[in-house]
């Protein structure tokens, strides 16, 4: 390309052709952090107390929200970027990373987070969407994303855009993991036949997925994900934790299912246990027992299609 | 006695899967540690990148501290890479988390900054020889001061707007430290040099062994 350009598409094709070059820092910097959180529990806070309780149990990072999903699912309404206040007095409470969510292709609900020192960002279907078409162009952002993914073409197609980390859409706010377990199973069998296709099927297998051609052929090289591969969305149990790090995620999401358990304290730690002897059922059982009720939660096939959140986005 | 230095990447949390692909790299098996008890079976521990607060509750969690703590007086070679070095600091800028002072030093934690403000930088370190090496630099902690006999082996330069030179490299004995992140780069000449650490480590602790075995042991297990 002869004239360089400000657009942000052209910039991202140009930032994928550098990512391959050892020398570029940014994107190894941006990926970087999330290969630091793998093995590790990101956990929902809405007060700086609850991201000390979710520290001192010893998650790698909190989410600073208003209301955890589960009261965004019950209020209803539209939910929006939290507090600046909120999210600022939680980084101040805690020394891990602190991730915020941005609406979907909220750019400037984004440009606010990075302002406020936010270790990251989730692109998030659990708030309202701000644009039904488009979502941001991360590669214009310091700040690294977080994105959800149903199937290796949402992925990519978000890594495509610049996110640095790739996180399941299960069903939000039900303490329901089967939507979680769909997704990341199936992002692991696309990826599976994408490495076991004949290099010259990526190009109908890019077409199919609807992804980026070059990160369809980087998957087929690598046989993962070019980015850090998490689980979210109704893990509300350790053993609920520990199945979707034997299926084959990199570390777990929790949303609603540590503060609205019995025992928050106990279960973060529980959950927490359980993602690093995910592999170990004598340890597991041992870190299940005593942990009073898990949150309650909604049977997530019985949500009606257009109340789910994980359909937002494409 | 193993006929081969084994190395163990500490995977409580964080990026102990690419040190693993590191040493594969260079032909040196590697175990994950999640338990206690495997800290006997190698001659060289590297704590990953990580979160510090993180790890420091999982050693203690999983009651990792105290044999750790004699393994590494035994000998045993030890390298922290970022959250590894505050990990095994002696001391902290900040009172949280405590650390376990298995090497003399005091570290600030994300000194640079918050994740905004993470960086690439070249790196000369002693006992690297060639080019220098393409360091990672992510929420990085810093050594602001060393005790006795702590070598450093790599400084950030002063900069412009008045920051002081800082360590972020440093060694005592076979204790290694480093602030930046070699696994997340193609260069495996650091993992070499601890690779050695270890190996000598294995060779101390095979010299020792047959009087360790007659003394300590009793004849039916020899």
């Amino acid at each position: 390309m002869a004239t360089s350009t400000t657009n942000g598409t052209a910039k991202g094709a140009q930032r994928w052709k550098e990512m391959s070059k050892p020398e570029v820092g940014d994107w190894r910097v941006k990926g970087g952090l999330a290969q630091m959180l793998k093995g590790g529990v990101i956990m929902d806070v809405v007060t700086p107390d609850q991201a000390k309780i979710a520290e001192d149990a010893g998650a790698v990072s909190v989410m600073a929200l208003e209301r955890v999903p589960s009261d965004i699912r019950r209020d209803g309404g539209v939910a929006r970027m939290s507090d600046p206040d909120l999210i600022s007095g939680i980084i101040d409470a805690v020394s891990i990373p602190v991730m915020a969510k941005a609406r979907i292709g909220h750019f400037v609900e984004a440009q606010v987070l990075e302002a406020l020192g936010v270790d990251y960002c989730d692109e998030s279907e659990v708030l309202t969407p701000a644009d039904d078409e488009f979502h941001i162009d991360k590669w214009q952002f310091k700040m690294p994303y977080v994105c959800g993914a149903r199937n290796i073409g949402e992925a990519l197609r978000r890594i495509g855009e610049g996110a640095a980390m790739i996180r399941t859409k299960g069903e939000a706010g039900t303490g329901d993991v089967v939507h979680a377990v769909t997704h990341a199973r199936q992002i692991l069998a696309d990826i599976r036949a994408i490495q076991n296709a004949p290099t010259e099927e990526l190009m109908s297998l890019a077409r199919d997925y609807q992804a980026p051609y070059e990160l369809v052929v980087e998957v087929a090289r690598t046989g993962k994900l070019p980015v850090v591969n998490f689980a979210a969305g109704g893990i509300a149990t350790p053993a609920d934790a520990a199945l979707l790090m034997q299926i084959g995620v990199e570390g777990v999401f929790v949303g609603s299912g540590i503060f609205k358990s019995d025992n928050p304290a106990k279960m973060a730690a529980a959950i927490v246990k359980a993602t690093t002897h995910y592999n170990d059922p004598d340890m597991l059982a041992e870190i299940s027992r005593g942990l009073g009720d898990a949150m309650s939660g909604i049977e997530a096939n019985k949500i009606p299609q257009e109340q789910q959140l994980q359909t937002r986005g494409w | 006695m193993p006929d081969q230095t084994r190395i163990g990447v500490l995977a409580l949390q964080g990026d102990f899967a690419e040190h693993i692909h590191m040493l594969e790299l260079l032909g040196v098996p590697a175990i994950e540690v999640r338990k206690v008890e495997q800290l006997e079976e190698i001659d060289g521990l590297i704590i990953p990148g990580g979160e510090s607060t993180t790890i420091v509750k999982l050693l203690h969690m999983f009651e990792f501290v105290d044999a750790l703590r004699a393994r590494v007086e035994s000998g045993m070679a030890l390298w922290g890479t970022c959250a590894g070095m505050i990990v095994i600091a002696r001391e902290l800028a900040d009172p949280y988390p405590t650390p376990l002072d298995l090497i003399d030093i005091n570290v600030a934690r994300n000194y640079f900054g918050r994740q905004v403000d993470s960086f690439e930088a070249e790196l000369y370190i002693t006992g690297i020889e060639g080019d220098p090496m393409r360091a990672v630099f992510i929420r990085a902690p810093i050594v602001q001061s060393t005790g006795d006999s702590v070598e450093t082996l790599a400084v950030v330069p002063a900069k412009e707007d008045g920051t002081p030179e800082q360590a972020v490299a440093v060694r005592k004995g076979r204790v290694l430290a480093t602030s930046f992140h070699p696994e997340l780069t193609e260069d495996t000449r650091l993992h070499a040099l601890f690779v050695s650490l270890a190996e000598e480590s294995r060779t101390d602790s095979t010299d020792r062994s047959p009087i360790r075995q007659t003394t300590e042991e009793s004849p039916s297990t020899v």
